[in-house]
């Protein structure tokens, strides 16, 4: 038997043996140590705090922007310059994927997964690394771009195209982290971890990260023939044009990376919301996950949204008249809705059957709350109403394609998405820094931001069937049009102010936050099983694995209520 | 305190492989869908009673096909050097795997020339439906991925020149890699070359 490493100090980081070679040599040359430790840095855990650090700090900027533009909505365009509207909207909508939820979703998996697979690090770490830095150079040329008259709508062709080939290049960055989380989970799990052992966090991240792995590359191809075409001939892909659309309801000749940035492409990248909220309804129940594998499973089919961004495509779903599914019509109906549901519906279909399993965790057994869980409720939760809206979206006869509502939709789905990742920065906060958050200052800012998003997103729910059209500052219906866009913007304000609250009790949790224990949570899976924070290469001794909850297995009898291994 | 059973050393999980099969996965759907593009924009261009071919330019095939041969010679010699490398036989290994890297700038070459031969225009005048732009984007992105495998090939005989002969994954996943490259550039010649 292998006792668990607990020699670390808990205000110890455990940082790379490079880092602090020099911190004897006065404190000027530590501080350049340490900077040049954190660059070149290929340790998973520092990774995956530099990539939600940067995401959540990005989000601060793109939630404004997105409170400017429903203000600006509600003043019917007189706020704002309108030369620049156009690219607001671009840099809000490419910002939320690929500023904010991918790399801070990414981020947590990166610093999480190997952990909990029982691995020693990320299998190619200087990859993940190159990565992060492709992410982050990507990310600083699209906005210094933008910010250059360039991008969707810009001016400057030379910035237009610093904007394309920075887009491609972004994206490039967050394809290497997703092939390196892959290859980890399917390569470097601890003994006796065969797939069906895989915590379930662990188990959404292989599914998303396969398909970034699958999609994301088919966008960069999209973007090579962009930026080809806008250097040498702009006519076929409508040059700067070709950039503007970003939704499902632009005209196809206008949307060539529409599909990154909306349903179902997203929920690849909101898919470990769902794992994260399945991975703590055990924890919370305080016994063995029953019906583990329909809940893989379930996990599993919102992945079929992979296929939507592979094949590029938005389905939709005509629904005419009474004769629907009859007579002539018959063959006809049957294809689309076929199509549709597969696309569509089972991946909605997936997060169904995790909601549904959801309470079993809780038959039998006293729940015990947790702040993590909560973050992990509301963010599943407006995840689901995002793609629940997505399924309204493609029956033509609503009408709601190129409206408003498929922003609604978006926003619900990305919100929800970072109000998981707040949870997930909650529950392994230990793992990371080794010291636990205030729950009682923390749980505020779950209720603040499941509020936020409610009010981000909503009001483009009901905006959206008013027919307010996506992308455009002056418009006209009928119906309270001031109220739903103010109230849009008071949504990303509030988004805002939640994110800055939060990393604010991170920073404070960071330097003077409670000594976590090794196991504060009570956990069943590995990342539990060393101290916190842990050592360089996370566990002293390899473990092995018997069950998909291992340390429930070495824990007292009363929380076994149900074995299910 | 809590305590697991220690487990013995992990073997060998076949990790450089299964990347290597991750990043073939990543560049199959990206060239896939880059021709998806290309057949959908031919389709317009003959719906709309266009020439998708630009007036005057001829692919030329010779060259197109030598590359298409060069692969299977390429293909060859990757598995060659996988088999000599489970033999222990450096010198086979190293062989092998150098030829694969001269062939692939052959091929390399080849695209060169078909390039020059096809002196075809991208100004917007000439080039109404796209085809030179999507033609060099879409061969210039294959190009690329000729480069990652010479570099692998180099890399991989470095290494095993090197003395790191039990190390035998590198040189099974250079050898998958390369079978990707084969197997894309089979659908690329097919859709580019053959149906034009």
């Amino acid at each position: 038997m292998t006792t668990i490493d607990r020699t670390i100090a808990p205000t110890a980081q455990a940082e790379p043996a490079g880092s602090v070679a020099h911190a004897s040599a006065g404190p000027g040359t530590a501080v350049v140590a340490t900077i040049g430790a954190w660059i070149t840095t290929s340790d998973h855990k520092r990774l995956g705090r530099m990539l939600m650090v940067g995401g959540l700090i990005a989000l601060v900027g793109i939630g404004g922007i997105g409170a400017l533009l429903g203000f600006e909505r509600a003043d019917s365009g007189s706020l704002l310059e309108s030369g620049s509207i156009q690219q607001l909207f671009a840099i809000n909508r490419v910002g939320l994927a690929f500023f904010v939820v991918l790399p801070v979703m990414l981020g947590l998996s990166v610093a999480v997964v190997p952990l909990q697979i029982g691995a020693r690090s990320l299998a190619f770490p200087r990859l993940a690394a190159a990565g992060f830095w492709a992410w982050f150079a990507g990310m600083a040329m699209v906005i210094t771009s933008i910010a250059s008259n360039g991008g969707p709508g810009g001016g400057t062709s030379r910035f237009v195209a610093l904007f394309i080939s920075s887009y491609g290049v972004m994206l490039l960055g967050l394809t290497a982290i997703a092939v390196s989380l892959a290859t980890t989970v399917l390569t470097s799990r601890a003994p006796g971890m065969n797939m069906r052992r895989i915590p379930l966090f662990s188990w959404s991240v292989l599914v998303s990260a396969l398909g970034l792995v699958l999609v994301l590359p088919v966008a960069i191809g999209t973007v090579i023939y962009l930026y080809v075409s806008y250097r040498y001939n702009r006519q076929p892909f409508d040059g700067n044009s070709g950039l503007v659309g970003f939704g499902p309801g632009t005209d196809a000749s206008s949307n060539w990376l529409g599909f990154s940035l909306t349903q179902p492409t997203t929920f690849i990248y909101a898919l470990p919301a769902i794992g994260f909220f399945a991975e703590l309804l055990p924890l919370v129940g305080r016994k063995r996950m029953p019906k583990r594998g329909t809940m893989m499973a379930g996990i599993a089919l919102v992945g079929v949204a992979i296929l939507g961004g592979v094949t590029q495509t938005q389905q939709t779903l005509p629904w005419t008249g009474s004769k629907l599914y009859l007579g002539d019509f018959f063959w006809d109906k049957l294809g689309h809705l076929l199509t549709y549901a597969f696309l569509f519906g089972l991946p909605v279909l997936g997060a169904v059957v995790v909601l549904m399993l959801a309470p079993m965790a809780f038959l039998g057994s006293k729940p015990k709350l947790s702040v993590p869980f909560l973050f992990a409720f509301f963010g599943f939760s407006m995840v689901l109403v995002g793609m629940l809206g997505n399924l309204l979206t493609g029956i033509e006869e609503l009408r709601l394609l190129g409206t408003v509502f498929e922003e609604g939709a978006y926003v619900y789905i990305c919100y929800g998405a970072i109000l998981s990742v707040m949870g997930g920065i909650v529950h392994w906060g230990p793992k990371l820094w080794g010291r636990t958050m205030d729950p009682k200052k923390v749980a505020p800012f779950a209720l603040l931001g499941v509020a936020a998003t409610v009010l981000a997103s909503l009001p483009y729910y009901i905006a959206g069937f008013a027919d307010q059209p996506a992308d455009a500052v002056a418009f006209d219906y009928s119906g309270p049009q001031n109220l739903w866009n103010v109230l849009v913007g008071v949504g990303h304000g509030l988004m805002v102010l939640t994110v800055l609250g939060f990393l604010g009790l991170a920073l404070q949790s960071f330097r003077k936050g409670e000594l976590a224990g090794d196991d504060p949570w009570d956990g069943q899976t590995l990342e539990w099983a060393t101290s916190s924070p842990p050592p360089v290469n996370n566990f002293s001794t390899m473990h092995s694995v018997a069950s998909a909850e291992p340390l429930v297995d070495l824990k007292p009898a009363p929380v076994l209520l149900e074995e299910n291994s | 305190m809590l305590a697991l059973p220690s487990a013995p050393a992990p073997a060998a999980r076949r990790q450089l492989f299964v990347g290597t099969a991750l990043v073939c996965a990543a560049g199959a759907t990206m060239l896939g869908g880059m021709l998806a593009v290309w057949l959908r924009f031919r389709d317009e261009a003959r719906a709309a009673g266009t020439a998708w071919l630009p007036k005057g330019i001829t692919v030329p095939e010779v060259a197109s096909n030598i590359m298409l041969f060069s692969f299977i010679a390429i293909v060859v010699f990757a598995q060659w050097a996988v088999y000599a490398a489970r033999r222990g036989d450096k010198q086979h290994t190293a062989m092998a795997l150098g030829l694969t890297a001269l062939i692939g700038l052959a091929v390399i070459n080849a695209q060169a020339a078909v390039y020059t031969q096809m002196a075809l225009p991208i100004r917007s005048d000439v080039d109404v439906n796209g085809y030179g732009v999507m033609f060099y984007a879409l061969t210039g992105t294959f190009v690329l991925f000729l480069i990652g495998g010479i570099v692998f090939s180099l890399v991989t005989a470095f290494r095993y020149l090197g003395g790191r002969t039990t190390e035998r994954e590198i040189v099974t996943a250079h050898a998958l890699y390369w079978n990707f490259v084969t197997a894309a550039f089979c659908m690329l010649w097919f859709v580019v070359y053959v149906t034009k």
